[in-house]
């Protein structure tokens, strides 16, 4: 009996519901949600004065028209349309192209002069609005500051209907709905009494934008308070009020894909440091340098820049410290030329102390600028700024999106970070923390020493690379950056002039071990020229008295013959005695 | 001398009690203050929303009173007649 009615597709209800996102075009805002604001449903949107509600509404509507084919209207409450629409001509949205058709504003505010007596509805202005809702096909409606026009009704539960009123309309004409109203500074306990507290349970979607000033720093965030059948991040993120509008920022999220990774190479600008690396820093790796004042972090940086530029790649370079120029000139007197690459507009040098506000917005700032110059590499000096005075809390989410970014946009990313004198973690952590972040971490210090102070450099961590253990000392002379090995005597490093002495040392040392080596042979040389003479002249001896043996044998033999023959001859001119031996006849 | 002739146009939604409210109120207060004097026209916006868009009605009820000048508008049920009288123009009866 139960199952004789209509049955329900949820499938198709799922389907047609919340699953369907209408996109705000609002950097960041998008990828929180999953989408943007739930479709067909409606949003509240709550914030205190000069939080960026009307920006936010304004940007929704204003991607609908442009983007979505949603045609929309806004109904201003607070402001004059007019004064909206030039307002608003700031961030480049060219409102009054989309005037015609696709945007339209109710001018729903009330006048000076408004008296009032008793209650009243939004029946009529809920009529009005169907109709021109129809006639332009809207598709999204934002209600800009709704709390003017309730705080005219006389009692809370006045306040309740017309609320309702409106969200039952909005649901029934499926129409996206925004409605924005301002929450005084501490939203959680004001948000309570204010019939915006109920209202928060009534929509499909909550989004909270605070305003905070942190130690003078003006500090934006956003939270999505709720979500009806979707998942959202529901930490605060902060956000900017940039030149194209909202800017969220927003922390890695959960399936976004990985940021491509290469096994590609690129310098660091210091040959013996990429040896010492293995070969170089990744392509699109982040790399820290830490260090003390003057121990020549900009110097790495610029050489680093200055290989980039010679390999034609764009290049972009933040510095807090001093002005670009002066950067450059700086450079030069230790042989790092970035002047002729900041000339052909390879290297953009950006002197981020002419920006103000709080890391966030520095962080937005150089994304935009950096965007904007296709930059492949990027070097900030030192990124430990953005933890100044007010920005200590953000700083550390700041310093982990920057690296999330330039990894997600295969940036070449090298930040230096100002380790304070003072501090007692000398060799240990930055305060922003990004070295568990930062891929190679190449920490520089001093060693004073026999009155003197040396740079020594040593590679802390490299992900990915085989690199070295060793200290080097780090050389700057007006024809480079180079690196030296350290001597290791006796338990003591060795840098600077006594490096130079020990070198030295060991150098003459060499030389005269050198010069005898070469005596040595010289006289050796020498005995061996006599022996052999005197080989020669043994051998020619040897051989002179091998012919007197030949001549010697042959003579005797022929004498020998000779005298043989001599005595048959005579026995024969004698001619009467018989051939008798020679010894009988001469007795 | 003529007597002036008060015009009064109420715009209602339908029959919300508010617009009820209203028009009885407006009424009574015609009909004791100015007996004879005076017209008024009923806007139904939920019948002719496009009117309302046009003329800037989005609270109902809204009462324009249209002469004597100047031209005056008073939202709600005019539920406080000192209120609505000061608006209007009129003084209070002494009774």
């Amino acid at each position: 009996m139960f199952h004789r009615g209509k049955r329900i597709n949820f499938r198709r209800l799922a389907n047609a519901g919340l699953q369907h996102k209408a996109p705000t075009g609002i950097l960041g805002f998008d990828e929180i949600t999953g989408g943007g604001l739930p479709h067909g449903r409606t949003t509240l949107l709550v914030g205190g004065p000069g939080s960026g509600k009307t920006i936010f509404a304004l940007q929704f509507l204003v991607q609908g028209a442009r983007v979505c084919k949603e045609p929309g209207i806004f109904v201003a409450f607070e402001e004059a349309p007019a004064r909206i629409v030039t307002n608003f001509e700031t961030f480049g949205w060219r409102l009054t192209d989309l005037l015609k058709q696709k945007l339209f504003f109710l001018d729903a505010h009330p006048t000076p002069d408004l008296v009032q007596s008793g209650s009243f509805d939004l029946s009529g202005m809920l009529a009005a609005l169907e109709v021109k809702a129809e006639e332009m096909g809207a598709r999204r409606i934002v209600f800009d500051a709704m709390d003017i026009v309730l705080a005219l009704l006389p009692d809370a539960a006045a306040k309740r209907r017309e609320l309702y009123r409106v969200h039952e309309w909005l649901l029934a004409h499926k129409l996206t709905g925004l409605i924005t109203a301002k929450a005084g500074g501490d939203e959680e306990t004001r948000m309570g009494q204010q019939p915006f507290g109920f209202m928060q349970f009534m929509v499909d979607c909550a989004v909270v934008l605070n305003h905070r000033v942190e130690l003078g720093v003006s500090q934006r965030n956003l939270r999505v308070q709720k979500y009806r059948g979707s998942n959202f991040d529901e930490n605060e993120c902060p956000f900017v009020i940039g030149k194209h509008g909202f800017d969220v920022a927003v922390s890695r999220m959960l399936g976004r894909v990985d940021a491509k990774v290469t096994n590609e190479r690129v310098t660091s600008g210091v040959k013996r440091l990429d040896t010492m690396l293995g070969g170089g820093y990744y392509r699109g790796a982040s790399v820290l340098i830490t260090g003390l004042p003057g121990t020549a972090k900009t110097t790495l940086s610029g050489a680093f820049a200055e290989a980039a530029c010679r390999r034609g790649e764009r290049t972009m370079f933040v510095g807090f410290d001093s002005d670009g120029t002066e950067v450059i000139r700086n450079l030069t007197s230790v042989g790092i030329r970035l002047a002729p690459y900041v000339k052909n507009g390879l290297l953009r040098m950006i002197s981020a102390r002419t920006i103000t506000g709080s890391a966030e917005t520095l962080l937005v700032r150089i994304k935009g600028l950096a965007r904007e110059h296709k930059a492949r590499c990027l070097v900030i000096d030192p990124v430990s700024t953005l933890s100044k005075a007010g920005n200590e809390l953000t700083a550390h989410g700041v310093a982990e999106r920057l690296i999330d970014w330039s990894k997600a946009d295969g940036i070449s990313l090298l930040c230096t970070s100002l380790l304070d004198e003072t501090s007692s973690r000398l060799d240990g952590g930055t305060p922003l923390q990004i070295s568990t972040l930062a891929d190679t971490w190449i920490h520089l210090n001093y060693l004073v020493q026999a009155g003197e102070r040396n740079r020594g450099l040593s590679i802390i961590k490299s992900r990915g690379t085989a690199h070295s253990n060793q200290v080097r000392e780090l050389i700057l002379s007006d024809s480079g950056v180079t690196l030296a090995d350290i001597y290791t005597a006796g338990g003591e490093v060795l840098m600077g002039t006594l490096r130079w002495e020990r070198e030295s040392s060991e150098r003459i040392a060499s030389e005269v071990a050198d010069v005898a080596g070469k005596l040595k042979r010289v006289s050796l040389d020498a005995e061996e020229a006599v022996l052999e003479v005197r080989a020669k002249s043994l051998q020619t001896e040897l051989v002179a008295k091998k012919v007197e043996k030949t001549l010697l044998t042959r003579t005797t033999e022929s004498r020998a013959k000779e005298l043989s023959r001599g005595h048959s001859r005579m026995r024969q001119l004698r001619g009467g005695d018989a051939a008798v031996p020679h010894r009988k006849k001469a007795k | 001398m003529r007597p002036t002739i008060f015009k009064f146009r109420l715009y209602i939604a339908g029959d919300t009690q508010n617009s009820i409210i209203a028009l009885a109120n407006l009424s009574a207060l015609c009909d004791s203050l100015l007996p004879k004097r005076h017209k008024i026209e009923v806007v139904d916006v939920l019948r002719e929303p496009k009117r309302a868009l046009a003329e800037g009605i989005f609270m109902t009820p809204t009462l324009v009173k249209l002469a004597p000048a100047p031209v005056q508008k008073i939202v709600g049920t005019l539920e406080h007649l000192a209120r609505v009288l000061e608006v209007v123009g009129l003084r209070a009866p002494i009774v």
